[in-house]
C-alpha cells in the first residue's frame, strides 16, 4: 500500500485551523449574542442582519471582500505591517480572520436563542439574591444556555472544517499553511488523483454525520434535562 | 388557484427551461488566459453567424476532469496540448478536429516592484509571496515553475509560492498586491499599464501551445463546428494575435 502520509498535513492544518477559530469565536460570539439576546434598543437587529450575512452571501462575495480587507490596501495590511509583512491573505491568521467571519453567524444564532429562551425570571432571582449582574451571567445564564453554546460551538467547528470558498479565495493553496482539506480535495479532483480524493471526501462525510448526530444527541439530552 | 392548476405552472415552467436550450447554441470550456479574446471572438462569431456561443471559463485540469465525466461543453480551448490530446485519446473528442488556436506568452508582473529585469528581481528575491497558477491543473503554471527551475532559483523561491487555482486567481492575487509578484499570461495585461512587466522568454519553459477540439457532444452540432471554423478564420485571428498570443503559420 503506497503510503498516505502526504494526506497528513491538510487534515492537521483543518484541525488546527478548525480549534483556534472555534476558541476565538466562543470568546467574541457568547457577548455578543448576550447584548443581541438582553439589549432593548432597536437598531441590535441591524447588527444581528450583519452578522448574519456570511449565511446568505456567496463565499465568493465574501472571500473577495476579506481578500481585499486583508491586503496592503485593507486593515489586515495595516495589521501585518506591524511585523513587517505586507499583507495577512496567505497566513494561517488571515485564514482563522476569514473562517471566523463565516462561521460567526452559525455560532452566535444557537447562543443567542439559548439566551434568550432563559427568560428574565432566573436573573431577577439571582439578582434577589444580590448576585451582581457579573457573577449572575457567569453562574446563572451562561450555564442554563450551555446547550446553546455547545451547539454553537459544534456547528462553528464544522463550518470552518467545512470551508471552502472563501479559503479557495485567500488561502493560495500553501502546502502545511493555507492548503486545508477542503481546498485539497479540489486540487486532487482537478488533477484527477481519486484516490487521495476519495480518502479526503470519505473522512469530510463521516466527519458531518457525526457532527450532526451529535447535535440531534445533544439537543435530545437537553430537552429531556430540562423538562 | 387550485392544485391542479399550480402543478400545470409548475410543469409548464419545467418544459420553459428545457426548451430554452433547443437555440443554435455552443458551449466552449474556455481555458481562463484566453477569457478575453474569446469574448470578443464570440460577439463577433454572433454578429457574423448569429449562432451563440457560451463560454465557460477556468482551469484546463478542471475542465478535462469534467469532460471526461460528461460536463456538457461542446468545445474546448485548453491551455496546452496535452489535455486536447487526451480527450481524444480517451474517446471524448473529435479526432482530426485538434488545431492549435494560440501560442501563449507567459508574462512576470508586480504592481510593487520592478520587474522590468525579471531575471535580476527572481535571483534577489526581495518579496514575500509570488503568485503563480496551480501547476497540477494550469498549464501557464508548468511554465512559470519550467521558467523558475530553468533559472535556478526554484529552492529558493519555492517557499515564496501562492497557487492560484487559475492563471486567473494568479492574477488576481498580484492586482490586489496580496502578492508582490506573479506569473500571468501576457494576454490578460492586455490593455493594462499598471505595474511592471517582463516578458519571460521562450527559452525558459516548453512552448504553451494552446489547442482547440471539438467534444463528442458537439460532433454533429452545427454551432459548434462552426465557432471552430471561426477560430481558425482571420477575423478570429486578427483578435487572437492582438492580446500578444501567436499563431503557426
Amino acid at each position: 500500500m503506497q503510503t498516505l502520509q502526504h494526506l497528513w498535513p491538510p487534515v492537521r492544518l483543518t484541525l488546527e485551523l478548525a480549534t483556534v477559530g472555534i476558541l476565538t469565536l466562543l470568546v467574541l460570539a457568547t457577548p455578543l449574542a448576550w447584548w443581541l439576546a438582553r439589549s432593548k434598543r432597536a437598531w441590535k437587529e441591524v447588527i444581528a442582519t450583519i452578522v448574519s450575512l456570511p449565511l446568505v452571501l456567496p463565499p465568493t462575495v465574501l472571500g473577495f471582500y476579506i481578500l481585499i480587507a486583508l491586503g496592503p490596501d485593507g486593515p489586515g495590511g495595516a495589521i501585518a505591517s506591524f511585523w513587517g509583512a505586507r499583507t495577512l491573505a496567505f497566513t494561517f491568521l488571515g485564514l482563522v480572520i476569514g473562517c471566523i467571519v463565516s462561521a460567526l453567524p452559525t455560532v452566535v444564532q444557537p447562543i443567542r436563542n439559548a439566551f434568550t429562551a432563559i427568560g428574565d425570571r432566573p436573573l431577577e432571582a439571582a439578582a434577589t439574591l444580590r448576585a451582581s449582574p457579573w457573577k449572575a451571567f457567569w453562574r446563572v445564564a451562561l450555564p442554563l444556555a450551555s446547550p446553546g453554546i455547545l451547539s454553537g460551538a459544534v456547528l462553528g467547528f464544522a463550518n470552518i472544517v467545512g470551508n471552502f470558498g472563501v479559503v479557495l479565495m485567500i488561502g493560495g493553496n500553501i502546502p502545511g499553511r493555507t492548503r486545508v482539506m477542503s481546498t485539497a480535495i479540489f486540487d486532487y479532483v482537478e488533477t484527477m488523483q481519486w484516490r487521495e480524493a476519495n480518502i479526503l471526501a470519505g473522512g469530510m462525510l463521516v466527519f458531518a454525520f457525526v457532527v450532526i448526530l451529535s447535535m440531534i444527541l445533544i439537543q435530545k439530552r437537553f430537552a429531556s434535562a430540562g423538562a | 388557484m387550485n392544485l391542479r392548476s399550480l402543478v400545470v405552472a409548475f410543469v409548464l415552467l419545467w418544459l420553459g427551461f428545457a426548451g430554452s436550450v433547443q437555440a443554435a447554441q455552443t458551449h466552449v470550456a474556455v481555458a481562463a488566459n484566453f477569457t478575453e479574446p474569446a469574448r470578443e471572438i464570440a460577439a463577433l462569431f454572433r454578429q457574423k453567424t448569429g449562432h451563440e456561443a457560451i463560454l465557460i471559463f477556468g482551469a484546463s485540469g478542471a475542465f478535462f476532469t469534467q469532460i471526461t465525466h460528461s460536463a456538457p461543453f461542446e468545445v474546448f480551448l485548453s491551455a496546452d496540448e496535452e489535455r486536447p490530446r487526451l480527450a481524444v485519446e480517451q474517446g471524448f473528442a473529435v479526432p482530426e478536429s485538434r488545431f492549435t488556436y494560440a501560442i501563449g506568452k507567459l508574462a512576470l508582473w508586480s504592481r510593487v516592484l520592478d520587474v522590468t529585469d525579471g531575471k535580476a528581481a527572481l535571483s534577489e528575491g526581495k518579496f514575500s509571496r509570488l503568485a503563480i497558477a496551480n501547476p497540477n491543473s494550469a498549464p501557464y503554471g508548468t511554465a512559470a515553475v519550467e521558467t523558475i527551475k530553468a533559472l535556478g532559483v526554484f529552492d529558493a523561491l519555492q517557499g515564496k509560492f501562492v497557487r492560484g487555482n487559475s492563471i486567473s486567481q494568479a492574477f488576481q492575487f498580484v492586482d490586489s498586491r496580496n502578492a508582490e509578484l506573479g506569473f500571468v499570461a501576457l494576454a490578460q495585461l492586455h490593455g493594462i499599464t499598471a505595474g511592471t512587466r517582463w516578458l519571460v522568454p521562450e527559452n525558459l519553459h516548453s512552448p504553451i501551445r494552446q489547442d482547440a477540439v471539438l467534444l463528442k457532444r458537439g460532433a454533429n452540432d452545427e454551432a459548434s463546428k462552426a465557432f471552430l471554423a471561426f477560430l481558425k478564420g482571420p477575423e478570429a485571428r486578427a483578435i487572437i494575435e492582438s492580446f500578444g498570443y501567436t499563431i503557426d503559420e
